[in-house]
């Protein structure tokens, strides 16, 4: 083993530069050059899809208001996923969580489009996180105290969640002058502001949800990192017996980390349903939920990975419409398909490269302590 | 006689609906059982049903689309298995990632394949299996009741429902009367102990892994060869979930799984009558509500409120053996 070999014992200790940039760059390029024999595969040139895809993604200021407009989305369900991993929880039920959220910021601006903006806008968030963290908190108090698996039973409330959404469209919500089933339109005066409306940009759907996302980023830092509550989520994930000992009650923390999550992937409603699409839609989690799973990965559950994450996959929806758009044998399932890729190198074959790279590393700075004495 | 045909009726539905979860359920008994858990089996199943439909409609036989769809899967179980048993890589997380990968190489091949909107073209033929009429069926029609029940509800399946009804007892021989079973059920309790006694864990979960592979082939060839006549984009539509819940509600064990399957089965088949039926007492059921019923009722089983469900003790857990 390499780290015998070193001086006087001392494990030689891997920089940050090396596990928080240069192995996600590793498995994103190894997820990027299997996308690209998928593509030369079905008979296109990898390259130039790269090309349009980052010029689709950024080339243009239109671009970067979508980009950054599916980047909110990934930042709430990142950051939802990333406090339950802070707890040693593994919540796939963001996508429900989310349903859920979307239900109630729709109930407010349904309901409650008689009161002015200013107190709209707070309301339909306190309605997002209650209803997102009340679907988190049943699978949560079960695994708490009844030792249920969350993994399962946050799976199992994804389909009862969309069965609710679906039943509410169908026979509650449904717009009596419409066939579809979505709720009618919410009325102007309950939208959240556009981007386009204060600076001088192109029409997109980027609206303040997305300042939102940062200003709930700080506090997730500073929540995990600089409060009692994180502390104790934290050790709860690290150590439950530690927990124990030490007089911090995991049940407790379970459920406050799940509800935290629950409540964060609400918000997903908030950008989509209060910001863009102003009416109850069927599907409009569109997956985000899932693929916030990579992005906390990816992010290594920190605050600033998970907004590059976020980003990068924002980029990738973006991009990737822009890609089905322009070349002719690719379309939008391409997308899906790096995006799976991705999850599966960053996350489950995350112990892949890690040991060569920093065995590598290790060699290599051997070399260099042994030049200089 | 009008409501014994129309339980006759709803029984076929039933079994119909009930093949590919009792194969994919059982599938996820081998992997689950030897202590790997398996969410992927939804992906395993939708990348066997593609390649069946793909390679039946560009063979002709049913019989070699099988055989494509098999190698699909277990392809998938393999990577699966290289992910989580070699690399010690999170289970669910893996899981995951082939059911997205899937979700879209399935479409994006398709397109580029057969240009039709990711579909693959119309199974007609013998690339297609068909109802199979079991011996005497036609005599026996006639014959009340007993000949009804023969020649409606047994007869005229095509082999893989048959397949499906014959893997139970078959995995339940393999798992509890085989030295095979005896290894999967041990590694997924105690892989520290088959270790000790000279075994490979990690061979034995590749193992039990391709059995999985193997039996969510078939379950996919079905969906796109056999019940249905072509591949559709996302044709699962949740069956792999739907199959880990009955393996859930049946506590890992074979039999019990079935049931588990004919249950949500069932309540699919009921679902489609009842739509818009006005019951005594209750009223109009939603059917969102009948839908939703088989995860409601596997998270009551989960909480303890409707028996215990004991899962093998190192599911999920990678195997890191000392050095």
């Amino acid at each position: 083993m390499a780290e015998e070999q070193v001086k006087f014992g001392a494990t030689l200790k891997i920089p940050g530069w090396v596990s928080y940039a240069l192995i996600p760059f590793v498995n994103l390029l190894a997820a990027l050059l299997i996308s690209g024999i998928v593509i030369l595969i079905i008979g296109d040139n990898p390259l130039e899809a790269l090309k349009v895809l980052i010029y689709g993604a950024f080339g243009y200021p239109e671009a970067i208001g979508y980009t950054l407009y599916y980047t909110t989305n990934f930042i709430f369900t990142g950051l939802a996923v990333a406090i339950a991993f802070h707890c040693g929880l593994f919540n796939i039920g963001a996508e429900g969580q989310a349903a859920l959220g979307g239900i109630g910021v729709s109930l407010v601006c349904l309901y409650f489009d008689n009161l002015p903006i200013w107190i709209i806008i707070p309301l339909a968030m306190i309605a997002a996180a209650i209803f997102g963290a009340a679907w988190a908190y049943i699978p949560a108090y079960l695994q708490a105290k009844r030792g249920s698996h969350i993994v399962i039973t946050t799976i199992m409330f994804n389909f009862i969640a969309a069965s609710i959404l679906t039943y509410l469209l169908v026979d509650i919500l449904i717009d009596p002058n419409g066939q579809s089933p979505e709720s009618r339109p919410f009325i102007e005066t309950t939208w959240l502001p556009y981007f386009h409306d204060f600076i001088a940009m192109p029409n997109t759907p980027l609206n303040i949800s997305f300042i939102y996302a940062l200003v709930l980023s700080a506090g997730f830092y500073f929540l995990v990192w600089h409060t009692r509550w994180g502390y104790e989520i934290r050790v709860v994930g690290q150590n439950e017996a530690a927990a124990r000992y030490s007089g911090i009650s995991p049940s407790k923390n379970i459920i406050i980390a799940m509800m935290i999550s629950g409540g964060l992937a609400g918000f997903v409603g908030i950008n989509e349903l209060q910001g863009v699409q102003h009416r109850l839609i069927l599907d409009f989690t569109g997956g985000y939920g899932f693929v916030g799973i990579a992005v906390a990965l990816m992010g290594r559950n920190h605050p600033i990975g998970i907004f590059l994450a976020a980003l990068l996959f924002g980029a990738l929806y973006q991009g990737g419409s822009e890609l089905a758009f322009e070349m002719r044998s690719i379309n939008k399932e391409m997308v899906i398909v790096i995006q799976g890729l991705i999850i599966l190198f960053s996350g489950a074959l995350e112990h892949m490269f890690r040991p060569k790279i920093e065995a590598a590393y290790r060699r290599f700075a051997r070399v260099q302590t042994m030049g200089a004495s | 006689m009008e409501t014994f045909q129309t339980i006759i009726l709803l029984l076929d539905a039933t079994f119909r609906v009930a093949t590919p979860l009792v194969l994919a359920a059982l599938a996820g008994m081998f992997s689950e059982r030897a202590g790997v858990v398996d969410i992927g089996l939804e992906g395993k199943m939708l990348g066997a049903a593609f390649s069946a439909a793909a390679v039946a409609a560009v063979s002709g036989s049913a019989w070699i689309g099988l055989g494509a769809g098999i190698l699909a899967s277990i392809a998938l179980s393999l990577l699966h298995a290289y992910a989580c048993v070699t690399h010690k890589g999170n289970q669910v997380v893996s899981g995951m990632a082939i059911n997205i990968v899937v979700a879209g190489l399935t479409p994006t091949l398709g397109y580029a394949w057969f240009s039709m909107g990711g579909q693959t073209p119309h199974l007609g033929g013998d690339a297609r299996f068909k109802p199979i009429t079991l011996p005497f069926a036609e005599a026996a029609h006639d014959i009340p009741i007993i000949g009804y029940i023969y020649s409606e509800l047994i007869s005229n399946h095509n082999i893989i429902v048959y397949l499906a009804a014959a893997s139970v007892p078959i995995c339940a021989w393999i798992m509890y009367k085989t030295r095979f079973g005896l290894r999967v059920r041990a590694v997924g309790e105690n892989p520290h102990a088959v270790d000790t006694a000279g075994i490979s864990v990690d061979w034995l979960r590749y193992k039990a892994l391709i059995m999985t592979g193997f039996l969510c082939g078939i379950a996919g060839t079905y969906l796109s060869t056999a019940h249905g006549a072509g591949f559709i984009r996302d044709m699962t539509a949740g069956k792999g979930y739907l199959a880990l819940a009955a393996l859930i509600f049946g506590k890992w064990r074979p039999v019990p799984t079935l049931f588990a399957c004919l249950l949500f089965a069932f309540t699919d088949a009921v679902q489609a009558r009842l739509q818009g039926v006005e019951l005594p007492i209750v009223g109009v059921i939603p059917v969102q509500f009948i839908q939703a019923l088989p995860y409601i009722l596997t998270v009551l089983l989960l909480a303890g409120f409707v028996g215990k469900a004991n899962p093998p003790k190192s599911i999920g857990v990678p195997y890191i053996k000392e050095k």
